[in-house]
């Protein structure tokens, strides 16, 4: 009766804890402080968008992608576009494309403007989510004024973009960039050599490039741990490769190293917008912004008031929408927190037989184990901030 | 526009060229593993290998390791339903080789009843797709470590993605103010479930429109 049992103690992090980032339960065994095991439990935010998309038509099944990572919309919007479209072989007009990648760019420096800052908020600095989020409202504004929504955009279409941009918005989005890189540095003055915020990530969260790869990473994740991979540069879409960009690459795979890549990143991705800025306001960049395919692509309102064939069109495209040829692609884009790819098979209807979406977090978020393990307790929310996982493409 | 040409040429080359990479690919497969491809098509530029069920395992691990082809990277798996059919699910890989900017696409059937060996010792990443196939589609997969289910609410019946589960599903929850807890219920709908067959009725339909036996 005297030995003492000793007993690991169970514990419930989230779903309500602000360092969950959303709605992540996870279930941790600690022995005094250090993690024995990390149970993730998901599926809290699970809306069944797969089984929605499937009684959807292709157009209208495109506003879910929005919902899914909600912190950059528009880059989800642009993988299940880019795979419609590569099934009906459907060329996007220049402008069209350059209005993509220049919003594909602000939809990066969405997502890693939020969480930089939130990761920071995690360890213990609360300045600069302030800081950094009065830059998102700006940017979130620059959604509106295009789509007529800040987060819920369904602004990049199959065969397009639904609106040009009017001239006044690209000027303020070129006014927006220099300013902006103050700002990163501002943020990286608070941070970078921030020796609490060094102490919290410097060689915490370590992954091996060889691991990072046969867990699935893509993304941050693989680059933090040094592989030169962009889907942006290695497998091109729309005009980025005209595009002259640098990809940060890291050497330890430590959550201090993803910190770096990603505010890289954002200075990329200015440099990208300012490009697609110039592009834009050259004689090559103006003319149509999405395909003139009327089978495809519905008519502007004004035409569809004035021409029959516009009306016809109109009114085909949004009871039957159109059909897809029967088969089956696999698209993936470089979203901010990774990989992100829409597996699209179709039975040659109107609507998508199937629509499975590979969502970049649900890959980092399913290695919490291997990561946590190990580790201290307070590590797990910086190693989760790291990971930059959002649930709305989690649990789908 | 002689410019446009050229650049035109040049894309024009570069697909054929990766097709070419796709080929020579699948041809390797089949001669490696002769026994376990079935079959394969490339189709919008993707190449997808058709596998024997059982040797998955095997097939997997060979595009790990073999040199010429290191498809390192687990990207996706996935289930398909369709009904119709014998073995009615696909399990569909999606596997991602950095080195040689590949990717791939592997394809076996089963039924609700015969398991699919896991891929977990050759991918970890394995782990939480397996589950989601399992949640979502009933698919079993044999020495997978934690085959639990992973989106699904706690004690969910039913597998969701199947073609035969109803959008709505079966049960709603709500918070019931007297017993202070929330509690499941059949569904009602406030509204008919409206499904519109769009499909143009001009291109006539392959079933007998409601109304129509009469004539």
């Amino acid at each position: 009766m005297s030995e003492v049992e000793l007993r690991n103690f169970t514990m419930n992090f989230g779903p309500q804890h602000p360092a969950a980032h959303g709605v992540l339960r996870l279930v941790l065994e600690l022995d005094g402080e250090i993690v024995e095991r990390c149970d993730p439990h998901i599926g809290l935010l699970h809306r069944g968008t797969e089984k929605l998309i499937e009684s959807k038509t292709y157009l209208q099944a495109l506003p879910y992608f929005d919902r899914l990572d909600y912190v950059a919309p528009m880059n989800q919007e642009h993988a299940f576009a880019l795979a419609v479209e590569k099934m009906l072989q459907i060329e996007v007009p220049r402008r069209g494309q350059l209005i993509r990648v220049l919003y594909c760019e602000i939809g990066r420096i969405l997502s890693h403007m939020l969480n930089i800052t939130t990761q920071a908020l995690d360890v213990g600095a609360l300045t600069p989510p302030v800081w950094g989020f009065e830059e998102r409202e700006k940017l979130l504004v620059f959604y509106e004024r295009a789509s007529g929504s800040r987060f819920h955009a369904a602004y990049i279409r199959p065969g397009g973009v639904h609106q040009d941009l009017p001239q006044d918005l690209i000027d303020d989005i070129e006014a927006f960039c220099d300013p902006f890189l103050k700002v990163c540095d501002d943020i990286e003055g608070l941070l970078t050599d921030n020796r609490i915020f060094k102490q919290r990530n410097v060689d915490i969260g370590v992954v091996s490039l060889e691991d990072a790869w046969s867990w699935g990473f893509s993304g941050v994740m693989v680059r933090g741990s040094g592989a030169a991979w962009d889907l942006r540069k290695s497998q091109p879409y729309e005009c980025y490769e005209e595009m002259d960009f640098d990809i940060p690459v890291g050497s330890n795979g430590d959550c201090y190293d993803r910190y770096l890549i990603r505010m890289e990143e954002m200075r990329q991705s200015v440099s990208i917008m300012r490009q697609c800025i110039t592009k834009l306001n050259e004689p090559g960049g103006k003319g149509p912004v999405s395909s003139t395919d009327g089978k495809v692509v519905p008519p502007k309102r004004a035409e569809m008031k004035q021409s029959m064939e516009g009306l016809i069109h109109h009114f085909k495209l949004y009871t039957e929408g159109y059909r897809v040829p029967k088969g089956e692609t696999y698209v993936a884009v470089e979203a901010p927190k990774g990989e992100f790819g829409v597996y699209l098979v179709s039975d040659g209807s109107n609507k998508p037989y199937r629509c499975k979406i590979k969502a970049p977090s649900y890959a980092h978020l399913s290695a919490m184990d291997f990561l946590t393990c190990g580790h201290q307790l307070a590590d797990c929310s910086a190693i989760l901030g790291s990971l930059d996982v959002v649930f709305g493409e989690i649990d789908r | 526009m002689q410019k446009d040409d050229n650049e035109d040429n040049a894309v024009a080359g570069n697909v054929d060229d990766k097709t070419e990479v796709l080929e020579e690919v699948a041809g390797y497969l089949a001669q490696k593993l002769p026994r376990s491809v079935l079959g394969h098509s490339i189709a919008f530029g993707d190449l997808s290998v058709e596998v024997r069920r059982e040797d998955i395992v095997a097939f997997i691990r060979l595009l790990r390791d073999d040199l010429r082809l290191r498809f390192i990277s687990l990207t996706d798996i996935c289930g398909v339903d369709y009904p119709g059919r014998a073995e009615r699910f696909d399990v569909v890989y999606h596997l991602l080789s950095p080195s040689r900017n590949l990717r791939i696409r592997i394809r076996i059937s089963t039924d609700e009843t015969t398991p699919v060996d896991s891929i977990t010792e050759v991918f970890p990443g394995a782990v939480w797709y397996e589950r989601e196939a399992y949640d979502m589609f009933g698919i079993l997969f044999s020495s997978h470590p934690d085959l639990r289910r992973l989106l699904t609410d706690y004690g969910f019946d039913g597998y969701p993605l199947r073609k035969d589960f109803p959008t709505s599903g079966y049960v709603e929850l709500r918070y019931d103010e007297e017993l202070r807890k929330v509690v499941y219920e059949p569904v009602r709908l406030a509204q008919e479930f409206r499904t519109f067959d769009y499909l143009s009725p001009w291109e006539g339909t392959d079933y007998v429109l409601p109304g129509d036996e009469k004539a």
